[in-house]
């Protein structure tokens, strides 16, 4: 999975010279300040509209599953029929069973029958991730989905995703180096000037989030975003 | 209990300041007759007022049924297809702009007297609201969540069918308040220019026979169907629009408390 090129919005150029590769099985962290174009990025590999004008070469994965920052999930139905939402758009009858026991993985086990509005916001993140494992797909496009969560809720997730998303590829957008420092293999810094690969700890994600090298990797990360 | 009190209160002062203008103005019976004797006419009348109010109801009950099918089509279709949308939306607004006053006399002579005429009348007049409200709530669609069901891979249809259409019931049932409103204005304009049956007629017969107070117990009648019917009305909706929270009730400020 690759994309290079230019992207643009009218006249006015958003990035230019672009080139990021996602390695297949790991977590591909996009990191930068609001308004470099992360999320086109995103939204270029998952082929939706980007209201602006891309050239160069895009590798998209054919369809990814895809987790926003808000959990998007429909107000009209429970949590089964948010889970189920991808088999019934594309006419297929969803298996149950496994919507019942991904529901159980993302510990929402007796809230299958309620509405999103009878859920704290972290419960319907989890909603969102199990519907997200639900797509079944090999790559998983993830935007800014844990930044709206309070500080333990938010860890409490990444963990959660981090597990559950084991072996698949993934491309987390995200605007805070201390997610970045935690769960990214690698971590790409987006910025005006173009796009970088920068150095993490050692060892594999998911990483303790009070380790020293955690935070120091957090702070080199947030020093380069100042930066940026 | 207070749903009903509320209502009742309000009845009551229009009931008592209908009698202290009689009494201050002293105007004529045969003008403005006093609640007491619309009330004795209610109860004389009974019957032949019951047998109208069927007549009447039915004409309002097709209407709303026949324009809210075609009103939610249309809708559907308008958001289905964007040549519907460029050519189909004048239309629309010409249904609007057309005077009902001025059709009805056509509408009779084409439907006849009987009921057919005045359903037409009672749809004409809320299929643009019912199709707006519909249509505005098909396009307002939370763009993130069309986001995804694209990338779920949705086809149009089905994302018509299982994002936009449910997510636009409450902008529906905001449509279908204002049909159970209109929807008897339709219904007595057609009995009005030729019928032999229904609240209008009676009430129009009432004004030819100088009996003011039948004609003001037709409009209570006929208010109070009225207000029935949003009250159903209103109650499904509710029903529709369920998993969106209402907050006219609730406090602006926490002072107000």
């Amino acid at each position: 999975m690759r994309i290079a090129g230019d992207f643009q919005i009218g006249e006015m150029p958003v990035f230019t010279g672009l080139d990021l590769a996602l390695e297949p099985g790991e977590w591909t962290c996009l990191l930068g300040p609001s308004g470099v174009g992360k999320s086109t990025i995103l939204r270029l590999l998952a082929g939706l509209e980007t209201g602006g004008r891309f050239r160069g070469s895009l590798t998209a994965p054919d369809r990814p599953a895809y987790m926003a920052q808000s959990d998007l999930l429909a107000p009209w139905l429970d949590v089964t029929g948010n889970v189920t939402l991808g088999p019934k758009l594309r006419g297929e009858t969803p298996d149950l069973a496994r919507a019942r026991a991904l529901i159980a993985e993302v510990g929402l086990a007796g809230h299958e029958s309620k509405r999103p509005a009878e859920l704290s916001g972290g419960m319907r993140q989890r909603a969102a991730l199990a519907r997200t494992l639900m797509e079944d797909r090999p790559v998983v496009l993830l935007d800014e989905p844990f930044s709206a969560l309070d500080a333990a809720t938010r860890a409490a997730c990444q963990e959660l995703a981090f597990r559950l998303l084991e072996g698949r590829t993934v491309l987390l957008v995200t605007h805070d180096p201390g997610e970045a420092a935690r769960l990214g293999h690698r971590v790409h810094l987006l910025a005006k000037h173009g796009i970088a690969e920068t150095l993490l700890p050692d060892g594999p994600p998911i990483r303790p989030a009070m380790a020293p090298e955690t935070l120091s990797a957090q702070a080199t990360l947030f020093e380069q975003v100042r930066a940026a | 209990m207070k749903r009903l009190v509320s209502p009742l209160i309000t009845l009551a002062l229009i009931v008592a300041v209908w009698q202290a203008v009689i009494w201050l103005t002293g105007v004529r019976r045969f003008i403005l007759p006093d609640p007491w004797s619309v009330a004795e006419a209610l109860w004389r009348h009974r019957a032949s007022l019951a047998e109208h109010t069927v007549t009447t109801l039915t004409e309002i009950v097709l209407g709303i049924l026949i324009a809210v099918t075609l009103g939610m089509l249309t809708a559907l279709l308008l958001m289905a297809s964007k040549t519907a949308r460029e050519r189909g939306q004048i239309l629309l607004v010409i249904t609007q702009a057309l005077p009902v006053f001025a059709l009805a006399p056509i509408l009779t002579l084409w439907l006849g007297y009987g009921l057919w005429s005045k359903i037409a009348m009672a749809s004409l007049i809320i299929y643009f609201p019912v199709t707006v409200t519909f249509f505005d709530g098909l396009r307002r669609t939370d763009p993130g969540l069309l986001d995804l069901a694209r990338v779920m891979g949705g086809t149009p249809r089905r994302i018509l069918w299982l994002i936009r259409a449910p997510s636009a019931l409450p902008a529906l049932a905001s449509g279908l308040k204002l049909a159970a409103v209109y929807a008897p204005i339709g219904a007595v304009i057609g009995e009005w220019v030729g019928a032999s049956h229904g609240l209008g007629y009676l009430m129009l017969r009432a004004n030819g026979e100088v009996k003011t107070d039948l004609m003001f117990a037709c409009v209570i009648v006929l208010a109070a169907l009225a207000v029935t019917l949003h009250a159903l009305v209103s109650a499904f909706a509710a029903r529709l629009a369920g998993w969106r929270p209402e907050s006219a009730d609730q406090p602006e400020s926490a002072q107000s408390q």
